[in-house]
């Protein structure tokens, strides 16, 4: 072994990584070459040298923070598909059941049309709802925060009346 | 029974939020003293080690089984740090005009330059000021390397990985690595007596 393979052998071999074979030939070398044995004994010095600097502990508040921003995280994909969707099916089934029986009603009870239409108005409620739900419907209303207050109407007006001004 | 990192990440993704708990009680230290060495900063150390545990809380449903938890954890943490540490010299770069580019593997960013005894009879807050100094002024791979390689203990496998590169590069970029360290630390390596009683337990 040159003493440019030893090189690359040397850090896995003074971490005791190096396998059996590279470990003898390095060995070898280092018994025969001074340079490269005093290279290695500073090698060690600097390892001790480097266990010096001490570890560092997460302030108090860490597991704290950590928490409440995992407790913020949005629910996973499938739970806001699936959850609302045993009503929507139960209010299709209901929307169903109510217009089965009622064909089968006389045409002339206008009184059943009526709930028909509530239970419509439910379905649209429940439609809304689940709206509401969307997390990511939810989180585009954060855009509306960032609108500025002060309406650029104003300037706009005064720009068109000059340009009118300018043109007539 | 202690579960394995790999079966406490399935039972995350499984639902459970407590085996996360449990990840994040055995990794937080680590990976917080990881960045702080990285960035220099604690307050941005564990800014980001709450970004990594929250992307690997995000992608749990994801997740598989495929590499180490450990590589995953580590390459997530590598990867924002590297960003972090970009992103605040190009901001100060905008400040200071005379800065030069600092690319991967070229130059290293400046020494320690405040006045202090560098010898070993330096207090050891300001040694170990010194030395982590010297670390950070590596080359950003090459630090990353040592980091994971010294203090993490990691396996060459496994810091090749993260890394994206061959043992035997890894292997090159260590020795590399560890010279600079050397000759940058001289003051503190050389004078063998302080460390001989260190030195008792290695073998020849
Ligand atoms: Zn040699």
């Amino acid at each position: 072994m040159k003493c440019e393979d030893v090189s690359k052998e040397l850090i896995p071999y003074l971490d005791r990584r190096a396998n059996s074979a590279d470990r003898h030939e390095v060995e070898e070398h280092l018994a025969a070459c001074s340079a490269c044995h005093a290279r290695a004994e500073e090698l060690r010095r600097l390892w001790s040298v480097l266990d010096e600097v001490p570890i560092v502990e997460p302030s108090l508040g860490f597991d704290a923070r950590m928490r409440a921003r995992i407790a913020e995280e949005p629910q996973p994909r499938w739970f806001r598909w699936f959850v609302p969707q045993p009503r929507l099916a139960l209010s299709i089934a209901l929307l169903l059941a109510v217009s089965v029986w009622m064909s089968r009603l006389p045409q002339d009870n206008s009184g059943l049309a009526g709930s028909a239409q509530s239970e419509h108005e439910q379905f649209q409620v429940i439609k809304n709802l689940d709206v509401l739900e969307n997390y990511d419907v939810l989180s585009k209303f954060d855009a509306l925060d960032e609108v500025p207050a002060e309406q650029p109407a104003q300037p706009d007006k005064q720009n068109d009346q000059q340009q009118q001004d300018d043109g007539g | 029974m202690t579960r394995s990192d790999v079966q406490l990440m399935l039972d995350v993704k499984a639902g459970d939020d407590s085996s996360f708990n449990l990840l994040l009680q055995k990794y937080r230290t680590p990976l917080v003293n990881f960045l702080y060495r990285m960035v220099r900063d604690t307050a941005t150390a564990e800014d980001l080690a709450q970004e990594v545990f929250l992307r690997v809380y995000r992608a749990r449903k994801q997740y598989s089984p495929s590499a180490k938890f450990t590589t995953w954890l580590f390459r997530i943490a590598t990867n924002l740090a590297l960003n972090s540490v970009r992103d605040n010299r190009h901001r100060q770069m905008e400040v200071s005009l005379d800065a030069t580019p600092v690319d991967e593997d070229v130059a290293p960013l400046q020494l320690p330059t405040r006045e202090m005894r560098i010898d070993e009879h330096m207090v050891e807050r300001d040694r170990a000021d010194f030395i982590r100094g010297v670390i950070s002024a590596l080359p950003e791979k090459q630090r990353v390397a040592v980091l994971l390689h010294k203090y993490e203990e990691m396996d060459y496998g496994e810091i090749a990985r993260i890394l994206d590169c061959s043992e035997s590069a890894l292997k090159s970029l260590l020795f590399r690595a560890y010279e600079t360290l050397r000759v940058q630390l001289a003051p503190l390596v050389s004078p063998p007596a302080r460390h001989a009683g260190k030195e008792a337990h290695h073998e020849m």
